[in-house]
């Protein structure tokens, strides 16, 4: 799963979609985290998504997996047009893609704060089915 | 035909080996991606978009979408072992076990479109003792609507069995705030015949970006009518259409089929005299 989907996916449990916890997940220190570089840098989608990125549950999810060097506050690019980026903002967008499309946990959990329900990853895969008394 | 719905649950039909003949059938991967590029189409959304693949399976469907304007996606299905049969096949988009009945698991907002081809049908089934379809219907609906960006759009090509399941997701779909309706290609086959439901969330920004119904004829109506008509004749029994008039009307239809058909005449339903 990338680090990406991370930033999007909450919890299931249908009482927790009113609280304010449900997102994002809490992901435990002991994932396995790994780089595919089969999928290609990509400007225009990553100019798109930004704008939909929770910036904050980045930080919050990278701290959390190791990785605390991450700037607080997201990064502005001047344009939405990838044409007219200058090279620094292209180099940035290449950084944001290693961080969030090409970083993947294959392995770990991760738990709702409001819930406390664990979800379980494998082979890159989450498990987000719900026992019956939770469904 | 037999449809698989029946027979049981989509996480235990599709086990190991009914993922592996499903996903190495070229008979499947061809009408497969036919129905993706058509949702595609019906989608009408600019390259490099976020979507949600309902039901994703091995990822038939969503590797077209990586091909094709390079859409980044998310797939969820609830069988395991289709999943698994989805990472030996080096899939761009990420996968997730999730029941789409229980809800889509995503904050608000976050795709641009959503697709789903021959899933949704299974919502109809009640597989336990616990769960509606009613209720997982309405529930998929609902945070399906939720977790679309405003404007977003839903494309599904679904099997259902009768008129009541098309009544029924329809009726859940408006319920939860989706406007749109139901796309059917090819009505006139039998085998052929492909419903895709085609709803949008909120009113797109642009012309532009609105569904593409280009070459749909607007069926909806005109299909209901002729249904009830026939209805209604065979209520009053076979005395209103004369047998020149039914074996002009099915010949009509065969025709309409695709079918070699005998050129009509001025003895076409005659009967064939003993002399003769």
């Amino acid at each position: 799963m990338k680090l990406l989907t991370t930033n999007f996916l909450k919890c299931s449990v249908q009482s927790c979609d009113t609280s304010n916890d449900n997102f994002p997940l809490s992901y435990s220190a002991q994932s396995t985290l790994a780089r595919d570089e089969s999928i290609e840098f990509n400007a225009a989608f990553l100019l798109k998504i930004l704008d939909r990125v929770d910036w904050p549950a980045v930080v919050t999810v990278a701290g959390e997996l190791g990785n605390s060097g991450l700037p607080a506050t997201k990064p502005v690019l001047s344009s939405g047009d990838v044409a007219q980026l200058g090279d620094d903002e292209l180099a940035l967008l290449r950084d944001l893609h290693v961080l969030l499309v090409q970083t993947t946990l294959v392995e770990g959990e991760m738990k709702c704060r409001n819930c406390g329900h664990t979800y379980y990853i494998k082979n890159g895969i989450p498990n987000l089915l719900l026992p019956p008394h939770l469904a | 035909m037999s449809r698989p719905e029946e027979l049981a649950p989509p996480e235990i039909f599709y086990n190991d080996s009914e993922s592996k003949k499903y996903t190495e059938s070229t008979r499947v991967q061809h009408i497969q991606a036919k129905m993706t590029l058509r949702a595609l189409e019906l989608l009408n959304i600019p390259d490099n978009s976020f979507i949600l693949d309902i039901g994703c399976g091995s990822g038939l469907s969503g590797e077209i979408l990586s091909e094709e304007g390079g859409h980044m996606w998310c797939g969820v299905d609830i069988s395991p072992s289709m999943l698994a049969t989805g990472l030996t096949r080096d899939l761009k988009g990420d996968l997730m076990l999730q029941d789409m009945g229980v809800g889509i698991p995503f904050r608000a907002g976050s795709f641009d479109a959503a697709i789903s081809i021959s899933a949704i049908q299974w919502l109809c089934n009640a597989d336990t003792s616990y769960n509606d379809p009613k209720r997982r219907t309405m529930r998929f609906f609902n945070t399906l609507f939720a977790a679309l960006k405003k404007g977003g759009k839903f494309v599904a090509q679904f099997y259902p069995k009768n008129d009541d399941q098309v009544d029924q997701i329809l009726q859940a779909a408006k319920v939860a705030g989706f406007n749109g309706g139901l796309v059917i290609d090819d009505p006139e086959s039998k085998k052929n015949k492909k419903f895709y439901l085609v709803l949008t969330s909120g009113s797109p920004n642009s012309q532009e970006e609105q569904v593409n119904l280009h070459g749909v004829t607007m069926d909806a109506t005109e299909l209901g009518e002729p249904m009830t008509n026939r209805a209604r004749r065979t209520k009053r029994g076979k005395e209103i259409e004369s047998s020149k008039s039914f074996i002009n009307r099915k010949k009509e239809l065969m025709r309409r089929r695709g079918r070699k058909v005998a050129q009509d005449s001025k003895f076409t339903g005659r009967k064939r005299r003993p002399r003769f």
